[in-house]
């Protein structure tokens, strides 16, 4: 312990103070981001865009194929492949300084500009080619986009509101509980009683299909059901006698089931919903930058 | 027995006198059954007259002692409790004992005692006189234990001692001290089950930095099979009947309690030592004898070993027993079983003195180890570092982390006082310590500090320091004053020395606050300052029916003097966020050192009309945007109530931004091995800010309270992180209060990234799954769990990993008083 000690001690002799990396010590969003820097870069390139649109005269009209048009196509398309790579940079961890907040920020800007960037590109020349199908998959990805900037905006907040300092895994594993509790509860009723328990214990789907996500609705939830008729039967009880302490019991496990179930769907929904435009967003990414290196390589080679 | 043994193997005349009818009356009167160790471990044994000891069961150990004294032919006298002893030769000329006896009312008497010469006359309790040229004490420091201090002390149901942890049946047993001693009971009493005992220990401390490391970690293993409770940093307030209220670090609690064990400590048998002619080090209560290296005292002919020399651990006492007889034999050359440790320690330092000389030297040269006896230093000196260093050379950096103490052996030290221009320095000289604010608050060094010229330091791990002051109340003094006195230049600065602060320190008095604990009560009067040695504050003042958060106010700054300089009752209150150590200072030496130092006056003003200037925003912003106020306030406390008082640096997620996509997650994981240290989704939310499960880099980190490897460290930016000698026990797991420490092994390495994207290999980014990770596992190698936590991505130039990864900017991680400022006002208004 004592030889320890003095390896320690060896290494820590420095007396040295590092001064670490300067940090944000306010939340800042990416839609903000160092006074939305981004922002303001987007909207001066388009502007400029839209400049050089106005002030060149190509004949015989605008065109893709004039100066201005090899210029704005150009941008397009160096601007179209370093967004993509934001799929990379957000993957690989390196351990020099970057933001990820920061590439977001220019992600978004910057791509929302191609609006501007890509159509005065196309002169406003829409056909059946290889050509249009670039500018309508950029298009699809920037829509997407759109969206994806929507949701996130308005969906975290909510998300959290929703969790009550619950995760995922104990929203799952309450309902999991409240399911075993029922289990016991059911134990000493009769088969058609405990038969309606079970429609709960094992026609619930907590996630269901991808629509069901989406919406966070399941018109069949068995746990519904179960609860719509021991309800019923507990209501019919009261008319004539004192209701079963038994059902009642089971009739509250229930209640508390479709709670804690709608919150687990409401959470499904608002994760799904904050990821699904990322399903659509990315493929059209790599169709578009396919249908990018046809439409560039048709231009040159046939034109 | 050990020293009797050995001269009854060298032919020496001896006789070894035993108070009781047995021999090894302190094992005898160890609980039955007890596991009795040998440590420390990489000490060797050389007991004398071929006495073996091992760790073992207590009868074990007494049965087997007691045949070798029988083989080995000691003369043994049972039953000879001995009243006094006194030379019967001449007087030794010049050698005149001075005794101070301090009565109750304060008042001090002193006597003066003629020592005689060798040899000398032992008279038992039965009235046989014994002459004897050299007397061997090794009577221990049992029967005089330290007794409570707090009201209902003489409760019928408090006890000092405990015999037969069988006795007791069905009681609500509480065991006060974290010793050795008290840890022993405890487990002694919950052993049984059946017994059906709910046995509690509690410590002072945060950690059981005295008890040996075996019993510590049996006795967290206890607590967490569910047979004690343990309470760290807890001692009794008071004691009634059948009830005992406790003091514990989250406030005042009241428990049931049959029984109450207090196992506190035990002070020297003095007045019969004294009396013999040996002198102690000191007038403190807890002192021990001075002894030369070869643990002879003042008294020549009377050595000194075991536990009233300051070593209470049976095998130095062995070994002493051994050395000693060996030394009265005549043998001079033989040194101390643990040399070859301590040679290794002063190598590097110039001029080659033998190790006792060094550790002679230290003793005499540095303020605070002169309580210590010569024993004591080498034990302290296991745990701690000489070093020499070149006149000019930087000990340590303003802002480094660190938590030793520096004493000076030899030269002098220069602080640098203004981090804006190095030449001015003040001079810290020989004998004098420093480092001292980093040993306390656990904050970075305030202040660079080089050698001033070509100098010799101590420098003494917190462990140690702790060790010394517990032992050495001096010493725990003399740190007291000096970081007193040091804060104080420290935080007022403006030329003052310190002489000028001689009597406001007389005045000042230390106080330990518990969490939540209120220092200054709003609208009260009370001129007191208070400065925050340890732990923090928060400032909170009532606007309009409600309290408001003011401010956070870390350890090193002060509160209270409004009312020193206008008179006025108190304009807010301050209570603890923490436990924390503060320093009160009566606001009358205060006032009249403002009157003396105009200076001082300016800039004491300066800070209350920023502070004013602070509060006035905030209750302007009250009365204006009371929503606003109420979301800071609450945010603040929500902070505060989840431990960011203790933290350095902490991990915030706006829920606002989060998107969940763990990101952060999967980025911690992949720059650390494939583990992720943090759990976003866990953790408490408030309005939307959520503190996740990772770690804050305490200032007093739990973690590092009981590592048996001492492995868990804090690095150069101010992370605490684990190293390799991690031996997978599980303590600092268990230790860190906010459950960021997790055991598990390294997952294999994953595919390249690309090969992921590309072709589908491998689990992805992030953290393997268990499944992957066993199905790729080296067959035939296993992987040790380890301890893993945050290390702030120490050695990555960009800083936290999770802070880069976030795409949304959601994850900060701030230190909270950067945090808890006015900035936070901006999240309400949002």
């Amino acid at each position: 312990m004592a030889g320890q000690a003095a390896g320690n001690a060896n290494r820590k002799a420095s007396g040295k103070a590092i001064v670490r990396a300067p940090r944000e010590i306010t939340h800042e969003g990416f839609l903000t981001h160092r006074r939305s820097r981004w922002l303001k870069i987007a909207l001066f390139l388009s502007a400029l865009a839209i400049a050089v649109y106005i002030f060149t005269d190509p004949q015989p009209r605008a065109n893709g194929g004039s100066v201005a048009g090899y210029a704005l196509g150009t941008i397009g398309a160096l601007l179209i492949v370093w967004l993509s790579l934001i799929g990379l940079r957000k993957r690989i961890i390196t351990s020099k300084p970057y933001s990820l907040k920061g590439w977001t920020s220019a992600h978004v800007y910057l791509g929302l500009s191609l609006i501007v960037i890509g159509t005065l590109h196309t002169g406003f020349q829409l056909g059946w080619n290889v050509h249009s199908a670039a500018y309508v998959l950029m298009m699809i990805v920037i829509l997407s986009g759109i969206y994806g900037i929507i949701v996130y905006g308005r969906l975290p907040g909510k998300l959290s509101a929703n969790r009550q300092e619950a995760t995922q895994p104990q929203m799952l594993e309450a309902i999991r509980a409240l399911d075993r509790q029922l289990d016991t509860a059911a134990q000493p009723l009769g088969k058609d009683e405990a038969d309606l328990v079970r429609v709960s214990l094992e026609q619930t789907d907590i996630g269901g299909n991808l629509w069901q996500r989406l919406t966070g609705q399941q018109p069949n939830c068995g746990t519904a059901k179960a609860r719509d008729a021991i309800q019923a039967l507990v209501n019919q009880q009261m008319r004539t006698v004192k209701p079963d302490p038994r059902l009642t019991q089971i009739l509250f496990l229930l209640e508390r089931k479709s709670a804690a179930l709608a919150q687990a769907r409401r959470h499904i929904r608002m994760k799904t919903q904050l990821e699904i435009w990322l399903y659509l967003h990315v493929p059209a990414t790599f169709a578009l930058l396919a249908a990018l290196i046809a439409h560039i390589l048709s231009v040159f080679l046939y034109w | 027995m050990s020293a009797a043994a050995h001269a009854a193997k060298l032919g020496i005349s001896h006789v070894l006198l035993e108070k009781t009818d047995h021999l090894s009356d302190t094992i005898y009167k160890y609980q039955k059954g007890k596991h009795v160790m040998a440590t420390p471990s990489q000490l060797v044994l050389r007991a004398g007259g071929g006495l073996q000891f091992e760790a073992g069961k207590r009868e074990t150990i007494l049965g087997i002692w007691d045949e070798m004294t029988a083989a080995a032919k000691v003369n043994v006298k049972l039953n000879a409790e001995i009243k006094s002893i006194a030379g019967t030769g001449d007087p030794i000329p010049g050698s005149i004992q001075k005794t101070t006896t301090r009565n109750r009312d304060g008042t001090t008497v002193v006597k003066e005692l003629q020592r005689l010469a060798p040899p000398y006359k032992l008279v038992t309790t039965s009235g046989e006189e014994i002459i004897a040229d050299t007397i061997i004490l090794a009577i221990g420091t049992q029967g005089n234990p330290n007794l409570l201090g707090c009201p209902g002390a003489q409760q019928p149901h408090i006890q000092y001692q405990l015999d037969d942890p069988a006795a007791y049946n069905d009681e609500h047993i509480f065991v006060f001290g974290g010793g050795d001693a008290g840890i022993e009971n405890a487990l002694g009493l919950a052993a049984d089950a059946a017994q059906g005992n709910i046995v509690t220990l509690m410590n002072r401390g945060a950690e059981f930095s005295t008890a040996k490391d075996a019993n510590v970690k049996a006795l967290l293993a206890a607590r967490d099979a569910g047979r004690i409770n343990v309470m760290t940093e807890t001692q009794p307030r008071a004691i009634e009947d059948e009830w005992v209220v406790l003091d514990t670090r989250d406030g005042e609690v009241r428990a049931r309690c049959n029984r109450l064990i207090a196992r506190i400590g035990s002070a020297p048998p003095r007045g019969f030592v004294e009396a013999c002619g040996v002198e102690f080090a000191s007038n403190d209560r807890l002192a021990f004898p001075k002894l030369s290296a070869v643990f002879e005292s003042t008294a020549p002919g009377i050595f000194i070993v075991g536990a009233l020399a300051g070593y209470p651990l049976i095998k130095h006492c062995m070994n002493q027993g051994h050395d000693v007889v060996e030394f009265i034999n005549g043998n001079t050359e033989l040194k101390p079983a643990d040399e070859p440790i301590l040679e290794a320690k002063f190598k590097g330092l110039p001029a080659g003195k033998s190790v006792s000389d060094w550790l002679e030297y230290l003793r005499s040269n540095v303020g605070i180890l002169d309580g210590m006896s010569a024993l004591q230093m080498r034990e302290f000196m296991l745990d701690s570092e000489a070093r020499a260093y070149r006149a000019g050379e930087v000990i340590f950096e303003r802002n480094a982390p660190g938590s030793s103490l520096f004493g000076v052996a030899d030269g002098q030290v220069l602080v640098e006082i203004n981090p804006n221009d190095p030449s001015i320095t003040v001079p810290i000289g020989k004998g004098e310590i420093f480092g001292e604010v980093g040993l306390i608050s656990g904050r970075r060094r305030g202040a660079t500090i080089r050698a001033g010229s070509d100098c010799v330091l101590v420098e003494i791990s917190r462990s140690a320091a702790l060790k010394l002051m517990s032992a050495v109340p001096a010493a725990s003094r003399e740190v007291t004053r000096i970081t007193t006195l040091r804060s104080l230049l420290q935080i007022f600065k403006s030329g003052l020395g310190a002489d000028d602060l001689t009597d406001v320190v007389a005045s000042a008095r230390i106080e330990t606050i518990r969490a939540g604990q209120t220092i200054i009560k709003e609208g009260e009067t009370g001129d007191d300052i208070y400065i925050i040695r340890s732990g923090s504050m928060v400032v909170e003042k009532t606007i309009g029916g409600k309290p408001v958060f003011l401010s956070y106010v870390p350890a090193g700054s002060y509160v209270g003097e409004m009312a020193v300089i206008n008179g006025d009752a108190r304009s807010a209150t301050v209570r603890a966020a923490v436990k924390s150590d503060v320093i009160k200072l009566e606001g009358e030496s205060f006032r009249s050192l403002l009157a003396n130092k105009p200076e001082l006056m300016a800039r004491v003003r300066d800070d209350m009309a920023s502070r004013i200037q602070h509060n006035a925003f905030i209750e302007s912003k009250k009365d204006s945007f009371g929503g606003v106020v109420d979301m800071y306030s609450g945010v603040a406390n929500f902070l505060v109530d989840n431990g960011i008082g203790e933290a350095t640096d902490v991990l915030l997620i706006d829920e606002k931004l989060c998107v969940g996509c763990d990101n952060c997650e999967k980025a911690c994981a992949d720059s650390h091995d494939g583990l992720s240290r943090l759990d976003r989704e866990a953790g408490r939310t408030y309005a939307h800010l959520h503190v996740p499960t990772s770690c804050r880099h305490c200032e007093h980190p739990h973690c590092m309270a009981d590592c048996p490897p001492n492995a868990i460290h804090r690095g150069p930016t101010g992370e605490v992180y684990i190293d390799d000698t991690c031996i997978g026990c599980g303590n600092c797991q268990r230790n860190c209060p906010y459950g960021v420490i997790r055991m598990d092994k390294v997952p294999p390495k994953k595919p390249w990234l690309l090969n992921w994207l590309l072709f589908g290999q491998g689990p992805g980014p992030g953290e393997p799954s268990k499944k992957w990770s066993y199905k790729n596992a080296k067959k035939g190698v296993e992987t040790p769990k380890k301890a893993v936590k945050c290390d702030m991505c120490t050695g990555q130039s960009g800083g936290p990993a999770c802070v880069r990864a976030c795409p949304t900017g959601a994850a900060i991680r701030v230190s909270p008083e950067q945090f808890l400022s006015v900035a936070l006002l901006d999240r309400g208004a949002e």
